[in-house]
């Protein structure tokens, strides 16, 4: 097991570098001055001047990417142009909001996704099976955003039931920071649930399917067993496979959501460096988010080796 | 176009089966239907605009849907069905453009990839850095990079959707290469790019134009982000994540702005995602998520 998890580790080292060096080009990629297209259109010579300057782009290209090399290999992933503050600490002030909203999605995805896959597979072919298929396939085809406006004109314009946006923390008031995320994480989930069912039941029937199913039946273990012991274990590597997908999905999608929803969160971040071209935030996000996820899928697939003795000695 | 290619490759006597397996696959019919229906809307715009997308009424301002508008107007009292099938125009044009640059940068890719040893190790993880960002949050810095407009949103589209399709393909490589057929005409004295075009490429493509029929997907829903955020083609330019942007702020009093391109959003992509399964179940069993 250590030995697997060692060569795992290792390689992925390729692509952390890799990645690294697109988030570092991605600001390299605007055509013409980028001082000029970062400072936009109202600003003074010599603010262009002053953001060539503070962003390095007067130096060689070389050298500015061995600056930001170095300053990323100290956990220094420079500064903010609109905020003034270290990308790091914008970052990370913003983490909470984000954080709630991907729990909070996540849950639901895992306790709608599942038990709906489980329940269409036993069910096979039945209108339950049909009500399943059919959500998860609108939950894949529907573009989160515009759910997200239409809850909004339901819910809070219509009934007046919940708020339009806005965050409340958690420390302030429980239950209006439940009511603040409940439209923003069913926004989100949504997706996730649909991929997570759909998973689940084409796994579950695969499992059903199986020998050891068939023995465990033949020597009369009651089916609730069955299904309980044997067949729920081996739906757990989907899970899995989706929660691990989920974090790119879920951080792809809160920075539409977030802005929405006025949630002042990592994605409304995103959005509005993306909009500001701020530069520093956008790369650092890039970089920071990347890596995140190849750790995340090393986990993921050292889970995959604990689970399952086969992966550990296939290949 | 992709399909027929696909089911020519398989050769005449499959020919048939395939087709009308296709036509025999209800939910394929249906994604079909709903598809083929936004592509005529796409490419008869000119045809069933009742006004052009860019004229404004200020005395026909949020117009609800009805009273000669059938779908209501807008802020600045444009059409909305106009804006709407104009919309179907370019957001699918944009898709398909990133189907084909995807289909084809991701094919080069993949068969290079898999079929010259030495270059598998650095493509494939050049693609696997490029997988592991979040897509839309690549494809929006790149296109904000690049600045708004529809082709750089292709590009930053096609940029991030490329190493799905360099994967599918290699890995068929990986499996086409050890064949008997393929080891015989290397034997015989065949030319590597002869032997990629008339053995391995053939092979390859049932699970790559499933692939690209989602990747169809997937580009329409990106995009719309994009345009929502302000980096897709810059308005008044109807697409309909810039339709849906406009309707934002107006979605108290107004809601129908906002309303109409999000559907026909939702129905493109599940058109699409329906003619994916369709394709998979039949072209692909191997695939196959199981029906029941």
């Amino acid at each position: 097991m250590l030995r697997f998890a060692a060569a795992r580790l290792l390689a992925s080292l390729p692509v952390l570098v890799l990645v690294s060096l697109v988030s570092f080009s991605v600001m390299h990629l605007i055509p013409g001055d980028p001082a000029s297209v970062i400072a936009g259109p109202a600003a003074t010579n010599q603010e262009i001047e002053q953001i060539r300057r503070s962003l390095g782009l007067d130096r060689p290209f070389l050298e500015q990417m061995a600056a930001w090399y170095w300053n990323v290999l100290q956990g220094d992933l420079g500064r903010s142009i609109l905020l003034g503050t270290s990308v790091w600490q914008a970052l990370v002030d913003r983490l909470p909001v984000t954080g709630s909203l991907a729990v909070l999605a996540l849950v639901m995805t895992v306790a709608i996704g599942v038990p709906a896959g489980v329940l269409a597979a036993l069910r096979a072919n039945s209108a339950v099976d049909a009500a399943v298929t059919g959500f998860a396939l609108l939950g894949v085809s529907v573009p989160s955003f515009w759910l997200a406006l239409m809850l909004i004109v339901l819910f809070s314009v219509i009934l007046e039931w919940l708020p339009t946006g806005g965050y409340v923390p958690l420390s302030a008031s429980p239950v209006d920071w439940f009511r603040s995320l409940l439209m923003p994480s069913v926004s989100l989930a949504l997706l996730q649930i649909g991929l997570l069912a759909r998973i689940t039941r084409a796994t579950m029937l695969e499992v059903l399917r199986q020998d050891y199913v068939r023995t465990a039946r033949a020597k009369g273990l009651p089916r609730a067993m069955v299904i309980g012991k044997h067949a729920l274990k081996n739906v757990m590597v989907p899970v899995i496979t989706v929660i691990g997908i989920s974090f790119g999905l879920l951080l792809s999608g809160s920075i539409v959501i977030e802005t929405v929803y006025s949630l002042p969160g990592i994605g409304r971040l995103v959005a509005t460096s993306i909009f500001g071209r701020d530069y520093p935030v956008i790369q650092g996000t890039l970089l920071l988010t990347a890596t995140m996820l190849v750790l995340l899928n090393l986990v993921v697939d050292l889970l995959y080796a604990a689970i399952d003795p086969r992966v550990r000695y296939g290949r | 176009m992709a399909a027929d290619a696909a089911v020519a490759t398989l050769g005449p006597p499959r020919r048939l089966p395939t087709l009308r397996r296709l036509f025999r696959h209800r939910l394929f019919l249906v994604g079909l239907v709903l598809f083929g229906a936004m592509a005529v809307l796409a490419l008869g715009a000119d045809l069933i605009a009742p006004l052009a997308p860019e004229r404004m009424q200020f005395r026909a301002r949020f117009r609800p849907p009805g009273e000669g508008f059938l779908l209501g107007t807008d802020n600045f009292g444009r059409d909305i069905l106009s804006r709407l099938v104009f919309g179907a125009r370019l957001s699918l044009a944009i898709g398909f453009a990133v189907v084909l640059a995807t289909g084809l940068a991701g094919t080069v890719i993949g068969l290079v990839a898999g079929y010259f040893r030495r270059l598998d190790e650095p493509l494939m993880r050049a693609m696997d850095a490029l997988m592991a960002f979040p897509a839309v949050m690549l494809a929006l810095a790149i296109a904000a990079a690049l600045g708004p407009s529809a082709v750089n949103a292709v590009i930053a589209l096609s940029v991030v959707y490329i190493p799905r399709t360099a994967r599918i393909v290699r890995a068929s490589v990986l499996v086409v290469r050890e064949m008997e057929y393929v080891q015989a005409a290397l034997a015989f004295g065949g030319r590597h790019l002869w032997i990629l075009r008339r053995h391995v490429l053939p092979n390859s493509l049932a699970p790559l134009i499933v692939q690209l029929t989602f990747i169809f997907a997937y580009a329409v829903l990106a995009e719309s982000i994009l345009s929502f955020l302000g980096v897709g083609p810059p308005p008044p330019t109807p697409t309909w994540g810039n339709m849906i942007a406009e309707g934002k702020d107006y979605i108290r009093e107004a809601w129908w702005i906002a309303l109409w391109p999000g559907l026909a959003i939702c129905l493109t992509v599940l058109g699409l995602n329906l003619l994916g399964d369709g394709l998979r179940d039949v072209l692909d069993p191997r695939l196959k998520v199981q029906q029941g």
